[in-house]
């Protein structure tokens, strides 16, 4: 079979004889089309005829190149003669006019002000979902508090595991390295003034009511905010989010509250232990600057008290409910789609992240305040 | 490609050898000792009851499966040992469309359709969006070029995954429940759809259904497929073996008739 051809000319009668031959499909047209269009323009004001007598094949892609070429004139101007039946027959399947304009353009983009306009709007809604998901995860809360046979505990414990134990090696490798790390960063310039000993003090203070609840919640907010969202967000995908309600049952007691009740178990019991690795860490590092591990105890026995203790700890239980709830939130947000899910996730991390931060903050101003 | 129009006979060439077909998961064979022609430019249907091993097989075929043993030859070229250049080829003669439709979610309708024109061909943009076009206008997606998928029915999807899996004008269409899901009309439109490309174009079409209504509209052939011989039951015309086969479970299938209860 040969290659698509064309061969222009003109008849006695003034009319230009386009003349495909060969094959004409989507891998041997591109020469061909591109001529053929340039010999219809060059042919201002005279009829074209697109003589396909010596097309020997000639599929969707050569279709297409006839129908642009009759597109190019007004109708009637290029006639289409001698195709074989069996491809006039495609050909007809074919409104020319209609097939040549883009009958569904993409939407025209919005202006500056509508574009500003749209995100706040957005934002205003994303607050609103967030403050109207406090409310109906409090209430399912609370009635799970005041119904304990209500909770589904086989979930909690799965959960529980899958949030606390399996989050423990990540949270004591990077508490064990914050500890070494503020020790050795601190110690170093400290020892120059024979003030080494107030390093135990500062990882004391900062560990136990800043850097660990703090770490641990991010850590948290990373690796089972995400998890939630897209565990919650398949769900929602797959309709089993639907198929709960139409069962009558609220997908907030069976898939949020476990997971807060798991997060609010779990996340205090880890800062915890990063409240202890971290000041390990700080301990074998200050060990090395000639402090022993007794003198190392009694300095921070010294400089933080109960209230220290107290002010990460009880974060703690509030970053939580802000990594669960966010989690299960824009799970169930969730829209269709291959990206939704990866979508839902990260939005999950970022809003976590920022909220932890903000409510850090928020903590930071009242603990000021009342001089704790 | 050929340039004859389907023509659905018994003399056509074969265009897909399958010899001694053995396909399973985890090397527990579903179907053993498979052996059979799909001849070029026909529309050959896979059937069978749920579990038989029907997608399976076409996921063998397609080369998404290995095999546990036998070979896939399509247009004489063996699917299964084909690497490389070579397998890219043997897809290139190729177009699938998915049970679920498969259409890539961020994508509109038209940019799924371009997908592989833009990456198999050098034609200019104008041009392929052109063609795109036209495979949507052939499904009656012409009004919704501009869509995601997740912006219309489950209906159009099928339809606008056909119109992806034509993009190229492949010589084979494989089909996996086209019909499943859709309503009557556009179940006969889809038909009436394969039949059009395959009678024209000489497009060959290997399809998996069960649904009678189409099998009898678009089948010039059939296999069926048994899960407890794990291997072909009956083969032919469909409207013969309704007619004249003697097996009782053939003579159910294409009967509807349930299990008889245990007594």
């Amino acid at each position: 079979m040969t290659a698509a051809d064309l061969a222009i000319s003109d008849s006695p009668d003034g009319r230009r004889i386009l003349s495909l031959s060969g094959r004409l499909d989507a891998t041997t047209i591109r020469r061909v089309w591109a001529e053929a269009r340039n010999a219809i323009a060059a042919a201002i004001g005279r009829p074209v005829v697109v003589d396909a007598s010596k097309v020997d094949y000639c599929d969707g892609a050569g279709i297409a190149l006839i129908v642009d070429l009759i597109a190019q004139r007004k109708p009637g101007d290029v006639q289409v003669a001698n195709l074989a039946p069996r491809f006039e027959t495609m050909l007809a399947q074919f409104d020319v006019r209609e097939v040549e304009r883009d009958q569904d353009p993409p939407p025209r983009r919005r202006g500056t002000v509508e574009e500003l306009g749209a995100i706040t709007a957005g934002v205003a809604r994303d607050l609103y979902d967030q403050v109207a998901f406090i409310g109906e995860s409090t209430a399912a809360l609370g009635y799970a508090l005041a119904h304990p046979a209500s909770i589904r505990w086989r979930d909690v414990w799965r959960i529980c595991e899958r949030v606390g134990a399996d989050a423990l090696p990540i949270v004591a490798l990077i508490s064990f390295l914050l500890g070494v790390i503020i020790a050795f960063q601190s110690a170093v310039p400290m020892r120059r003034f024979g003030a080494e000993i107030f390093v135990a003090d500062l990882i004391g203070l900062s560990m136990l009511r800043e850097l660990a609840p703090l770490m641990t919640a991010i850590l948290l907010a990373g690796r089972s905010g995400a998890a939630f969202a897209a565990e919650i967000g398949t769900m929602t995908v797959n309709q089993e989010v639907d198929a709960l309600t139409t069962m009558g049952l609220d997908p907030v007691r069976f898939l949020v509250t476990p997971r807060i009740i798991a997060a609010l178990l779990m996340t205090p019991l880890l800062t915890l232990f990063a409240d202890l690795i971290g000041l390990a860490g700080g301990a074998i590092t200050l060990a090395s600057f000639s402090i022993p591990y007794v003198t190392f105890v009694h300095e921070v026995e010294g400089i933080v008290d109960y209230s220290d203790f107290m002010a990460g700890f009880v974060k703690s239980f509030v970053f939580a409910i802000l990594i669960a709830g966010i989690g299960c939130l824009r799970g169930l947000q969730t829209t269709a789609g291959a990206s939704a899910v990866g979508d839902a996730a990260t939005r999950a991390v970022v809003s976590g992240i920022v909220l932890l931060v903000a409510v850090d903050g928020i903590f930071a101003v009242i603990y000021y305040v009342l001089d704790i | 490609m050929t340039a004859e129009p389907s023509t659905g006979d018994a003399a056509a060439p074969a265009i897909i050898q399958v010899r001694d077909l053995g396909v399973g998961y985890a090397g527990v064979p579903l179907l053993e000792h498979l052996e059979f022609d799909v001849r070029r430019g026909e529309i050959f249907v896979i059937l069978g009851g749920s579990g038989s091993g029907k997608s399976t097989l076409l996921k063998a075929m397609i080369g998404l499966l290995e095999p546990l043993s036998g070979s896939v030859l399509i247009d004489g070229e063996d699917m299964v040992t084909a690497s490389g250049d070579a397998r890219r080829a043997i897809l290139r003669k190729i177009g699938v469309m998915y049970q679920s439709g498969a259409l890539f979610g961020s994508m509109t309708l038209i940019e799924n359709v371009r997908l592989p024109l833009e990456e198999y061909t050098d034609l200019a943009a104008s041009e392929i969006d052109l063609i795109a076009r036209m495979k949507l206008w052939l499904v009656g997606l012409g009004l919704f070029t501009g869509h995601l998928p997740s912006e219309i029915s489950g209906g159009m999807q099928k339809r606008a995954a056909i119109a992806r899996a034509m993009a190229l004008d492949p010589m084979i269409l494989f089909l996996d429940e086209p019909s499943a899901g859709l309503d009557p009309i556009t179940s006969a439109e889809l038909d009436a759809l394969i039949v059009r490309l395959s009678r024209n174009l000489g497009v060959t079409f290997v399809v998996v259904t069960h649904e009678l209504a189409s099998i009898f509209a678009i089948a010039d052939r059939v296999i069926m497929l048994d899960r407890r011989t794990k291997g072909i039951a009956a083969e032919g015309d469909p409207r013969k073996l309704r007619d004249e086969s003697k097996d009782p479970w053939v003579h159910q299938f294409f009967n509807r008739e349930p299990e008889p209860l245990p007594a």
